[in-house]
């Protein structure tokens, strides 16, 4: 054990009236284990420096730490510990785990008139503590279960005293080579395995060719930025290298063979280079794609997925992940402004229902609960609204959870392009580099295993909001007076990465010992591959760099030059002087092998599984069941943990109308509050149908995007989508097929609605190892979609309005079942997943577009999971006195069946109200085109539903509410 | 000449986009001022009006919402913060800038009375539209009896005091309540949702005895439009005026 550093101990502790809904809730999670206790408190403590004077250490915690309305302190001195405190766990981060709160504690001792002794520091922790009589190892044991995180933090007893952890080891300094150039391709790989390069064998002798051709070893550092560049998060080298996909029928004879030479080229860049329209500013080649709103401004779009970290510490990895995502829209041409954030997480079932748990796996509740509040703490404080989302929850995730985030800014129009310049300065800013993240993109790059758990604890991410909220504040500054040639973010591989692709084009001179350090005793290439979070890289001309860093320290942000950008195409580091890695950007950028992948796709026979009939009580019970299924469920519950409204524009809400109980299709969002336009944002997500049919479930993902932003007011002929790819491990055949489909109808879909795609991320190995078995998640493709809204006055939302407006059902209703949440209720196999009719849809979202600019539509709302009947009663679910009669014997659909007409979850359809005075050119406008009139809005406070003048089933909002999950 | 506003700034503050086109919205001249540029300069509020200190999270509200930079106002402007304010100068602060003035003692800055704003009784962020029923005390401002519909965005936005009743009853003798909690019908509620953070008297904000110094949690400068109310001004939030009013009756005193 590590000698600890004698501390004081200042403790606090809400008041004994005071509720504390911390040390409640630990209860119930140390009760839920078996552990048989009646009380509990909570605490925060303190670890102050033992040289420190007592009246200091006071004054700092009745000063500083302590409220003095509804906490009372406990100071013990060093090396004693309480009598009369009862059992004690206390819950710390490991040694080297950053702590935001600790160095901000730091920071302000100043201010109470404290000053640190040099060179020391403090540290914060939690702790939980009982009267009850209970063994203490039980008690210990309950805790480190139930209350840590074991990957980043330690648990113990406070029976004795503890001190602050000195400072992680420190690491060999000096120049190492790695001996390759004799190796035989097992040994290779053991070098790859050994160092978690996570380089294949062909990777690993292109390496080694490159160097007997130089005649010399590599150093590490040199094996680290190659591993770091070639990573699959890095370069996609699946999606973009050569495949062979090979369809085979039921009976496994092969029909269809065709073969891509780089898929993503050839499927979703092809689209948008046929499409090529000219109000796309910037696609697939910075860090987000950037896209006209007015003739001088643009917006960046990029979403993100940070799925393994997430499944470690489901609180860092979602809040990073945001970070991230934000990172990237500040380093996307000279930086655009945040203005919207998003969020979809997939994680497994609920309570019971998440079954029996693979080894190392948290309980999907937990992982839940963890990310949302990582969003959440890292969104609402940079202070970027986050509008737009989803919980996907299916078995398939249990293991593996995917947590998506996405961000939306704006950007000058002569912001969008940039040029790193030789004989800038590098210039790093923002956060300080530590362990965080070693080996984030490789790691990324294998599958998850039950010993994923047990990595170095330094190197799971941490996020300081505040930090990047600086580093935004002095961008924009930094940015209106030119001050900077080019910029990016530190994402995966961290500074490798970011100088690596800057200098892509010119070339790199690094002396490495620059970057600040949280700590010491970290190697060079600790330094250079860190992930460490909120750092931005800048080509800083040398006669602007006292302008810039003037900013920074104004802000109180953190500015060092790593080096110089050079014109001799040369990667070249230097560590206190000596030379650690000299090579050719060329080989860095193109030197990774490529081979042929194969792709196969059994497809099986069609299925057509028919709807039972039931009658209409029975009708009233499943769609009470079908509000109340994960997918349809309310998630209001998440989106008001996140500060939506922040920044003022927010103008079509998540949740809407009088009550906010309303779920809207797409958020509309108002960037600058002095001018009219906007963005309308939606995403779809279709893994349940994308199991049975990933090419149709893709399709229908690509087409709900669509819909939301098209039901919010949204053009879409200015619309944007992005792909998100998150597959499992595309090695093998199998899970490669899926996804080559599912690029197909990217391809198909994004040209037939005129849709370019502008950015995209793929995440594959996505697979859980358990002993000798491993398990895929289900083909997901999130889709984001964005589109311009001219007019924000024009910006629709889907509660209803008023009493005698007329409804009308837009898009063909067909009774296929598959993947839709009643078929999945009732527990119909799998049967046939309606796909878009890729003529007629774009023909739709036009008119319903077209009726919304002539103010046609009082309401608007797409039918998704849980189809007609979820539309209709999630129009009235914001609502108090508002009704609708729906009638579905006008519904169009080859099926009489009522399940048929009510659940399936066909694309392309509306349900919109329309005002009685508008219904004739409402009608003209969609002549051609499929409507039905299906009902009517009524002032009954309930949803009616009837087929011609048979009464099926009726419910008041309350019921409609509490099905939803809504405590009304 | 237009009211002259000095809007504070620093790490962590994100609501100043919104709150400068509030008050330009409602006439004035915003000049915005970072903490580290003001306390090397804390003179420079002679030449405003009113001192806004906007919402957000700053320092990320470690050690408790708003406190470090509490301390670093009462540390760097005390003195010339209450000459401002005595000389007729208005301080106003939504969400955080209220968590700040409170800890900062600038509010409700009654003697020997402890007040603080700590974590909702739902224990977590709530972001949901509030309406506000507008108390007498600041009647100079908006009618009394009238209701303001803001959004509430925060965490730690429940008052407590030192000693609950005898407290609450001193804050209303004083004058020193200015908003507080209602429901649809206009009645002042403690309870959740209508209540986001279950605050002692439904209290959404205080005031100075003198009027002119004044916070609250939710955020007036997020509601300056009917597009941005929830049910888009069909009515049940007021038709979309009422947070311009709110502030063209803070800078009324300054106006022309």
């Amino acid at each position: 054990m590590e000698t600890q550093i004698d501390a004081w101990r200042v403790e606090l502790e809400l008041r004994i009236d005071r509720p504390d809904p911390v040390g409640d809730s630990a209860l119930s999670a140390l009760q839920a284990r078996g552990l048989s206790l009646k009380s509990l408190r909570s605490g925060r403590g303190y670890l102050l420096p033992a040289d420190l004077p007592e009246a200091d250490v006071a004054l700092a915690a009745n000063r500083l730490f302590a409220d003095a309305v509804t906490e009372s302190i406990r100071i013990l001195a060093p090396g004693t510990t309480s009598d009369d405190a009862g059992l004690q766990v206390v819950v710390r981060r490991m040694a080297g785990v950053s702590d935001p709160e600790a160095a901000s504690a730091e920071r302000s001792l100043p201010l109470v008139g404290v000053q640190l002794p040099q060179g020391s520091t403090l540290e914060t922790y939690r702790f939980f503590r009982t009267s009850d009589a209970v063994d203490s190892a039980d008690f210990l044991k309950a805790a480190t279960r139930a209350l840590a995180n074991p990957v980043i933090e330690e648990v113990s007893l406070a029976e004795s005293a503890f001190g602050i952890h000195p400072h992680p080891g420190t690491r060999r300094g000096e120049r190492v080579e790695v001996a390759i150039r004799e190796l035989s391709d097992s040994q290779l790989l053991e070098v790859s395995v050994g160092m978690s390069l996570a380089l294949t064998v062909d990777e690993m002798q292109a390496i080694r060719d490159f160097y007997l051709q130089a005649d010399r070893e590599p150093t590490d550092v040199e094996l680290e930025t190659l591993a770091q560049t070639w990573s699959e998060h890095c370069k996609h080298k699946t999606l973009t290298g050569p495949v062979r996909l090979r369809i085979s029928n039921a009976a496994g004879e092969i029909t269809e063979e065709r073969t891509y030479s780089n898929l993503l080229k050839e499927t979703v860049f092809a689209a948008t280079e046929q499409l090529d329209k000219e109000w796309c500013w910037s696609v697939f080649k910075d860090n987000a794609g950037v896209i006209e709103l007015t003739p001088d401004n643009g917006v960046a779009i990029k979403v993100e997925t940070h799925n393994h970290p997430s499944a470690l510490d489901p609180y860092g990895g979602a809040g990073t992940g945001i970070g991230g995502v934000i990172r990237d829209i500040l380093g996307t041409g000279l930086g655009a402004r945040p203005f919207a954030a998003t969020d979809v997480f997939c994680v497994g079932l609920s309570g019971d229902d998440a079954g029996d748990l693979p080894p190392g796996t948290m309980h999907p509740d937990r992982i839940l609960d963890g990310v949302i509040a990582g969003v959440r703490d890292y969104g609402n404080r940079m202070g970027i609204p986050t509008v737009c989302g989803t919980v996907i929850r299916h078995p398939g995730y249990t293991a593996n959870p995917l947590v998506f985030a996405g961000c939306i800014g704006e950007i000058p129009r002569d912001c969008v392009d940039k040029e790193t310049m030789p004989g800038d300065h590098i210039v790093a800013i923002g956060g300080r580099t530590g362990r965080d993240g070693i080996h984030g993109a490789t790691f990324s790059s294998e599958a998850l295993h039950e010993e994923s758990e047990t990595l170095d604890a330094a190197s799971v991410q941490i996020g300081d909001p505040i930090t990047e909220k600086k580093v935004l504040d002095v961008m924009m500054i930094a940015r209106d007076q030119r001050l900077y040639s080019a910029t990016t973010d530190c994402g995966a591989g961290g500074f490798s990465s970011a100088v690596g692709e800057m200098g892509e084009e010119c070339g790199a001179d690094v002396e490495l010992s620059q970057a600040p350090l949280k700590y010491p005793g970290l190697s060079y290439w600790e330094i250079w591959i860190s992930e460490a979070q909120e750092r931005m890289v800048f080509s800083i001309p040398p006669d602007k760099l006292a302008a810039f860093q003037t900013i920074c320290d104004e802000h109180e942000v953190e500015c060092c030059v790593l080096g110089k950008f050079t014109d001799d195409h040369m990667l070249r580091l230097t560590w206190h002087g000596e030379e650690v890695a000299n090579m050719p950007m060329e080989f860095l950028h193109g030197g990774v092998p490529q081979p042929l992948r194969e792709a196969t796709w059994q497809r099986p026979d069609p299925l057509s599984t028919p709807w039972p009939q039931l009658n209409g009580d029975a009708i009233a019970d499943l769609l009470i069941q079908v509000l109340g299924h994960p997918q349809v469920a309310t998630k209001e519950w998440v989106v008001r943990q996140y500060d939506h409204e922040v920044q003022g524009g927010t103008v079509v809400k998540p949740y809407q109308g009088e009550t906010g109980h309303t779920p809207g299709d797409g958020s509309v969002i108002q960037p600058s509050l002095s001018r009219p336009e906007g963005v309308a944002l939606g995403c779809g997500i279709a893994p349940r149908p994308s199991e049975i049919d990933p090419y149709a479930g893709t399709a229908c993902a690509i087409d709900e995007a669509m819909r939301n932003v098209v039901a919010a007011g949204g053009n879409p002929d200015r619309c944007a989508i992005l792909d998100n790819f998150c597959w499992g491990d595309c090695r093998k055949p199998d899970r490669f097929g899926s996804l080559v489909l599912a690029a197909e109808a990217c391809l198909d879909v994004a040209l037939a609605y005129g849709t370019p795609f502008v950015s995209g991320k793929d995440s594959l190995n996505n697979e859980y190892r358990v002993g000798d078995q491993e398990k895929a998640i289900p083909p997901t493709l999130l889709c984001t979609a964005m589109a311009v809204v001219k007019d924000c006055a024009k910006a629709l939302d889907a509660p209803v309005r008023k009493p005698g407006n007329r409804l009308a059902l837009i898009g063909h209703t067909t009774p296929d079942g598959g993947g839709s949440v009643a078929s999945d209720l009732l527990g119909l196999p799998d049967s046939t997943v309606p796909r878009p009719d890729l003529a007629e849809a774009p023909s739709v979202f036009r008119a319903i577009y077209a009726a919304s600019q002539a103010c046609e539509m009082a309401s608007c709302h797409d039918l998704s999971e849980g189809g007609l009947a979820v539309a209709a009663a999630e129009m009235l679910l914001g609502t108090t006195r508002l009704g609708i009669d729906l009638d579905l014997s006008q519904v169009p659909c080859t099926s009489t069946n009522h399940l048929a007409r009510l659940f399936t979850e066909g694309p392309t359809r509306f349900l919109v109200e329309v005002s009685a005075d508008q219904v004739d050119s409402f009608a003209q406008r969609f002549a051609d085109l499929p409507i039905a009139w299906v009902g009517e809005v009524t002032d009954s406070a309930s949803l009616l539903l009837r087929s011609g003048d048979l009464p099926l089933a009726a419910f008041d909002i309350p019921t409609l509410l509490r099905a939803n999950g809504t405590s009304a | 000449m237009k009211p002259r506003v000095l809007q504070l700034f620093a790490a962590g503050v994100n609501c100043d986009r919104e709150l400068r086109f509030a008050f330009e919205s409602a006439g004035a001249v915003v000049t915005e001022m970072h903490i580290r540029v003001l306390m090397q300069n804390p003179a420079a509020l002679r030449d405003f009006d009113v001192f806004a200190i906007p919402g957000g999270f700053t320092y990320g509200d470690d050690l408790g919402a708003g406190r470090i930079l509490a301390l670093e106002v009462e540390k760097f402007l005390g003195g010339e913060l209450a000459d401002f304010h005595e000389r007729g100068g208005t301080v106003f602060g939504p969400c955080n800038g209220f968590q700040i003035m409170v800890k900062a003692g600038l509010l409700p800055a009654l003697p020997d009375m402890k007040v603080s704003l700590t974590w909702n009784d739902t224990h977590h962020f709530e972001c949901r539209w509030t309406r506000l029923k507008v108390e007498p005390a600041i009647a100079h401002i908006l009618p009394a009896g009238s209701v303001l519909p803001a959004p509430s965005a925060h965490a730690e936005g429940k008052l407590v005091l030192g000693v609950p009743e005898v407290d609450l009853r001193r804050l209303e003798a004083e004058g020193c309540v200015a908003f507080r909690y209602c429901d649809a019908q206009g009645q002042v509620t403690q309870a959740f949702p209508d209540c986001p953070n279950g605050s002692i008297g439904a209290i959404a904000g205080l005031v100075s005895q003198s009027g002119r110094i004044l916070g609250l949690m939710p955020h007036p400068e997020r509601n300056l439009s009917r597009l941005h109310l929830p049910d888009r001004g069909a009515g049940a939030w007021g038709d979309g005026s009422e947070g311009l009013q709110f502030f063209r009756g803070l800078l009324d005193r300054y106006l022309g």
